[in-house]
C-alpha cells in the first residue's frame, strides 16, 4: 500500500475542504501536459515538464468536472487501500453507476479526468490504481524475468528463450520484476509482424539479443520495461521502426525521451539510451526499398516536429533526416525488405547495420 | 377634410354607366351620349359599390351592420352623457339569413328624424362637424337598412323612446331606392321595457362564422376599447357573453373644433366661401377657421392680393385659387388638440388586464399631434406572456376612435408602423418585413377629429408620415418596457437554472471530500452549505 500517496491524497482533499470552510473558492492546479510545456535537457536525456500550469477553480462552469475529479480521487483512494486496480474502462463503468447528472457520456471524458488526477498528484496513474486497457509489448530472447506468484509469494523465473514461436507479455506494472541476461543489446521493433519473423527464425540466438515488440507507440509499461533492462543489464537499445514521420517522431521519440502528455512521469518512462537503427531515409536508397507517397498528414507531422518538438530541435541530424524525408516525399515500411527476399532483413540488413552501430541516429 | 356630402352626390352621378358607343363608326356623339345620360338611383349605386361601404360578402355584411349600429349607439350615449348599456342579438332565420338586433339606453331619437336616419342614405349629424366620433359620415346605418332591404325585401324595424314620460315609437321603414327617401311602412306607439333608448332590427342575407374577423371579435375588442361600456351579446347559437364595464367614468366630452386652414381642400374652401354668413373675407377667415387671428387673416389677404373687406361670396374662381395658395404659404399655429379624448393609459391597461390574461402589461398615451391640420393622438398598449398564444405573429388590435378595425390589416399604417419597428431590440423575434412573433398582444388606438382611412369602408388608417411616426414612438415605448420585462424574466430563469444546476453537484463534492477525509457529517454539511453560497455568487 502506498502510504505516502494516501497521505498526499488526504492532504489535498483537506486543503480543498478548508478552503470551502473559509468560504473561498477551492481550485486544483495541474501541470499543462503537451509539447509546449516540455523541455529537452540532453544531460537528463528525456522530456521534462515545464512550469506552465492550468488551474481549475470551482465555478458554475467547472462544478461538474470538479465533482467528477473528486469522485475519481475517492475511487483511487479506495483502490490503493484495497490493493486493487481498475482499468480506465472499468473506471468509466464505475462512474456509470453514479447518478445521472455526474456520469460520463464517453470514456474519453473519464480518461481525461483520470489524466488530470494523475497530473494533479504528479504520479503515474498505475500508482493511483488505474491501469491502461492497452496491451503491453512482447519479449523474446536471451532474458530471464523473475516475477512473483500472488498467492504463494514464490518467485517465478520466466525464461524468454522458451516461448517457442510465442513470446512473453510485459505486465502492466514492471517495478517488482528482476532480470538476468547475457544479451549484447535490445532490439525494440515497431510491428508485431517483423517481431514474429525474427522470433520464428530465432534471430535472438544468432544476434545474441533481446527482442521487444512495441506494437506502435510503446505503452508506459513497455517503455519502463525496456528502460529497466537497458540500465540494469547495461546494454544498448536499438529501435527498428518504419521510415516515416510517425515511426520517427512518435514511436521512436516517445521511446527515447517520453511523451508531452505524460511529461510529469517521463523521467522513469523512457529510454534515453535508445538509438535509431533504422529504417533511415538513406536505407531506402541503399537497399532499394519500395516506397509510398507521403500524405498531407505525414508532411504536416514533419513540419510540426521541426517547429515544435524540442527533441528534434536539439538534434541537427534529426532535422536533416526529416528534411531529407520531406524532400524525397516517400516513406518505406520495415517489412519492405521482403522485396528482395523474405529473410533479407535477417541475413543482410540487420547484420550490416549493426556493424555500423556507432553511426546510428541519436 | 375629405369630400363633402354634395361632392359625394356628384360622385354618384359621375359613376353613371358609360354611354354605349355608336355602332356605326365606333365613336359616340354628344347626342348619343346625352340619350343615355340620366340620374342613377341610390340602390344602383349601392349595389355597384357596396364593397366600398363594407358589404362585400355575407359574412362581412353582418359585421358591418352590427358595427354601424353599435357605433351609433355609443356615440349617442356619450354625447348625451349616458353610460352605455348595449344589447346585441343575432338570430338565424334561414340558412343564409339572420336578424340583427341592437338595443341601447341612449337618448333616443326624435320621432320625426327616425325615418331619415334609417331610411335615407347620406343623412346624419356627423359629416358636417369636425368632432371626434366613431361614425364620421353618417352613411352606416342607412346603408345597412338598404342592404337588408335589397337582400331580403324586409323593412327595418325601429323602436325609440326619448324618455320615460314619453311613449315608445315603433316604425317599419323601407327606402325608396329610386329617390333615396324613407318610406314608412308602419308607425305606431308601443310598449317597451326600456325607459329610453333605441332599438334597431334588420334582417339580411348573412353568414355567421367565429374567428378573427367575426362579430364576436368585434364586440370583444369594442368592450376592450370602451371600458365604460356594458355589453350583452347573444350569438346565433344561443351563447351569451356579458362584458361588464371596468370603469364608471364617462370619457370626457369631445369638443367640436373649427377646421384648420391647412387641412382644407380647394373645393371645400370654395363651397365655404359661398355658404358663409360673414360679409368680409377677414371675418370669414377668422370666424370659420381655427388659429386665424385678424393679423394672420390680413397677412393671408395681402399674400393673395385680395381685400380683407371684400365679400366672400363674390370671390372669383382664380381668386379663390390664390387665396388657397396664400393660406398654405402662411405659417399658422397648430390646431388646438384638447378636442381629442384618449382612452387613457390607466383605463386602457385595466381594460386589457380584464380581457387578456398575461404576465406583463404596459400602455402609453402619446401627446396629441397634427397631420394636415387635423389633430390626432396615439395610444398603445401591450400584453406579454401568460395565456397568450406564443405561436405565430403577435395579435395586433387596431382601433380608430375606439372602433376596432378588423379588415385590411396589411393596408393599414398601424400594421406598417409595427413592421417598421425593430422588435429584436426588445428581445422579441421578428423576420424581415414582417410582424414580430411571440406571446404578445398589441393595441394601437388612433384618435382624431378626422381619422384618415384608405377607403370608405373604414378598414385601414392611411399612411401619413406624422401618424406613422407617432405610432412608432408609442410602440417603441411599450416595446422597451416589454423588452425590459423579458430581460428580467430571462435573468431570473437563468439564475434559477444556475442554482438548480449547482445543486446537482455540491452533494457529490461534499460526499467525495468526506469519503477521502473521513470528516464528520456536521462538517460535511457546512461544506455543502458554503458551496451553495460560493457558487451562487460565482458568475461563470
Amino acid at each position: 500500500m502506498n502510504e505516502d500517496l494516501l497521505k498526499q491524497i488526504a492532504r489535498e482533499a483537506k486543503s480543498i475542504r478548508d478552503k470551502i470552510l473559509r468560504k473561498q473558492k477551492p481550485s486544483m492546479k495541474f501541470p499543462l501536459r503537451n509539447l509546449s510545456n516540455v523541455k529537452f535537457d540532453p544531460k537528463a536525456g528525456f522530456f521534462q515538464i515545464g512550469r506552465k500550469t492550468k488551474e481549475r477553480t470551482l465555478a458554475v462552469s467547472t462544478v461538474k468536472t470538479f465533482a467528477q475529479s473528486l469522485k475519481m480521487i475517492a475511487l483511487s483512494k479506495n483502490l490503493i487501500e484495497t490493493d486493487d486496480i481498475a482499468t480506465k474502462r472499468e473506471a468509466y463503468y464505475v462512474a456509470k453507476g453514479w447518478s445521472e447528472e455526474i456520469r460520463f457520456a464517453e470514456q474519453t471524458e473519464s480518461d481525461a479526468v483520470l489524466d488530470d488526477v494523475e497530473a494533479f498528484f504528479s504520479v503515474n496513474r498505475e500508482q493511483l490504481g488505474f491501469v491502461p486497457e492497452e496491451k503491453g509489448g512482447e519479449v523474446a530472447g536471451r532474458l530471464v524475468v523473475y516475477d512473483v506468484d500472488r498467492d504463494s509469494g514464490e518467485e517465478l523465473a520466466i525464461d524468454c528463450t522458451r516461448f517457442g514461436s510465442g513470446a512473453y507479455s510485459i505486465p502492466i506494472s514492471v517495478e517488482h520484476l528482476r532480470f538476468e541476461s547475457g544479451a549484447k543489446f535490445i532490439l525494440a521493433i515497431e510491428t508485431a509482424g517483423m517481431f514474429q519473423r525474427l522470433v520464428k527464425h530465432n534471430y535472438w540466438r544468432t544476434a545474441d539479443c533481446i527482442l521487444v515488440s512495441m506494437g506502435g507507440v510503446p505503452t508506459r509499461a513497455t517503455r519502463r520495461f525496456i528502460r529497466r533492462l537497458s540500465e540494469e543489464l547495461d546494454i544498448p537499445t536499438y529501435a527498428f521502426v518504419d521510415c516515416d514521420p510517425y515511426g520517427i517522431c512518435n514511436i521512436y521519440r516517445t521511446l527515447k525521451v517520453g511523451s508531452g502528455n505524460a511529461a510529469h512521469i517521463n523521467e522513469a518512462f523512457c529510454v534515453p539510451r535508445a538509438h535509431f537503427l533504422g529504417v533511415t531515409p538513406d536505407d531506402i536508397e541503399e537497399y532499394g526499398l519500395p516506397t509510398h507517397k507521403m500524405t498531407d498528414v505525414d508532411i504536416k507531422r514533419i513540419d510540426d516536429a521541426l517547429k515544435n518538438d524540442p527533441f528534434v530541435q536539439h538534434y541537427k541530424k534529426w532535422q536533416d533526416a526529416l528534411l531529407r524525408l520531406k524532400e524525397m516525399g516517400y516513406r518505406a515500411e520495415q517489412q519492405a525488405f521482403a522485396v528482395h527476399d523474405l529473410n533479407h532483413v535477417i541475413d543482410t540488413y540487420l547484420p550490416e547495420k549493426l556493424e555500423r552501430a556507432n553511426q546510428f541516429l541519436p | 377634410m375629405g369630400t363633402s356630402k354634395e361632392a359625394q352626390m356628384d360622385l354618384l352621378a359621375a359613376d353613371a354607366p358609360a354611354a354605349p358607343r355608336s355602332a356605326r363608326n365606333g365613336k359616340a356623339t354628344a347626342q348619343s351620349m346625352a340619350s343615355r345620360q340620366r340620374e342613377i338611383s341610390v340602390s344602383e349605386f349601392f349595389s355597384r359599390n357596396r364593397h366600398l361601404l363594407g358589404f362585400d360578402n355575407p359574412r362581412r355584411s353582418l359585421l358591418t351592420g352590427i358595427k354601424e349600429a353599435v357605433d351609433n349607439s355609443l356615440d349617442a350615449c356619450e354625447e348625451a352623457g349616458i353610460l352605455p348599456d348595449i344589447e346585441v342579438q343575432l338570430t338565424q332565420v334561414a340558412d343564409d339569413r339572420y336578424i340583427m338586433r341592437v338595443c341601447d339606453n341612449g337618448p333616443g331619437i326624435v320621432k320625426s328624424q327616425i325615418p331619415n336616419i334609417f331610411g335615407k342614405l347620406l343623412y346624419g349629424s356627423k359629416f358636417h362637424r369636425l368632432r371626434m366620433s366613431r361614425g364620421q359620415q353618417g352613411i352606416g346605418i342607412s346603408a345597412t337598412s338598404m342592404y337588408g332591404q335589397l337582400t331580403t325585401g324586409k323593412a327595418t324595424r325601429v323602436i325609440s323612446r326619448t324618455g320615460s314620460r314619453r311613449p315608445a315609437t315603433y316604425y317599419e321603414i323601407q327606402i325608396d331606392t329610386a329617390h333615396n327617401k324613407p318610406q314608412i311602412v308602419r308607425d305606431e306607439q308601443c310598449e317597451w321595457d326600456r325607459a329610453q333608448g333605441t332599438q334597431v332590427e334588420i334582417e339580411m342575407e348573412a353568414r355567421y362564422q367565429r374567428g378573427r374577423q367575426s362579430v364576436d371579435e368585434y364586440l370583444r375588442q369594442t368592450a376592450l376599447a370602451n371600458p365604460h361600456l356594458k355589453l350583452f351579446y347573444t350569438a346565433p347559437d344561443g351563447r351569451e357573453e356579458l362584458y361588464e364595464r371596468s370603469s364608471v367614468d364617462m370619457p370626457d366630452e369631445a369638443q367640436e373644433i373649427k377646421p384648420h386652414p391647412h387641412g382644407i381642400e380647394l373645393g371645400v374652401l370654395m363651397k365655404m366661401l359661398q355658404g358663409t354668413p360673414h360679409r368680409t373675407l377677414q371675418g370669414f377667415l377668422t370666424q370659420e377657421f381655427s388659429r386665424v387671428s385678424v393679423r394672420v387673416a390680413k397677412d393671408i389677404c395681402t399674400k393673395a392680393d385680395l381685400k380683407p373687406n371684400g365679400r366672400p361670396k363674390s370671390i372669383a374662381r382664380e381668386e379663390s385659387d390664390r387665396l388657397f395658395k396664400a393660406i398654405n404659404a402662411t405659417k399658422l399655429m397648430r390646431p388646438p388638440t384638447d378636442c381629442i379624448v384618449p382612452i387613457g393609459e390607466e383605463l386602457l391597461l385595466d381594460s386589457l388586464r380584464s380581457n387578456v390574461n398575461a404576465a406583463f402589461y404596459a400602455s402609453t398615451t402619446r401627446p396629441p399631434s397634427v397631420y394636415r391640420g387635423n389633430p390626432f393622438q396615439i395610444e398603445v398598449a401591450v400584453a406579454y406572456g401568460g395565456d397568450i398564444n406564443a405561436e405565430g405573429a403577435v395579435q395586433l388590435m387596431r382601433f380608430a376612435n375606439r372602433v376596432p378595425l378588423l379588415y385590411q390589416p396589411s393596408a393599414c399604417a398601424i400594421t406598417r408602423s409595427l413592421i417598421d419597428t425593430d422588435w429584436r431590440n426588445y428581445r422579441i423575434s421578428q423576420s424581415n418585413n414582417a410582424l414580430p412573433t411571440g406571446p404578445l398582444v398589441v393595441i394601437v388606438h388612433v384618435a382624431s377629429v378626422w381619422v384618415p382611412f384608405t377607403s370608405e369602408s373604414k378598414d385601414a388608417v392611411a399612411h401619413y408620415d406624422e401618424i406613422i411616426k407617432e405610432i412608432r414612438l408609442g410602440v417603441q415605448e411599450c416595446g422597451r418596457k416589454v423588452g425590459e420585462h423579458i430581460g428580467k424574466m430571462r435573468r431570473e430563469a437563468e439564475a434559477s437554472r444556475k442554482k438548480d444546476y449547482i445543486a446537482q453537484y455540491i452533494g457529490h463534492i461534499a460526499a467525495a471530500l468526506q469519503e477521502i477525509t473521513g470528516d464528520s457529517d456536521k462538517k460535511t454539511q457546512s461544506v455543502e452549505n458554503n458551496l451553495q453560497g460560493l457558487l451562487e455568487r460565482s458568475r461563470s
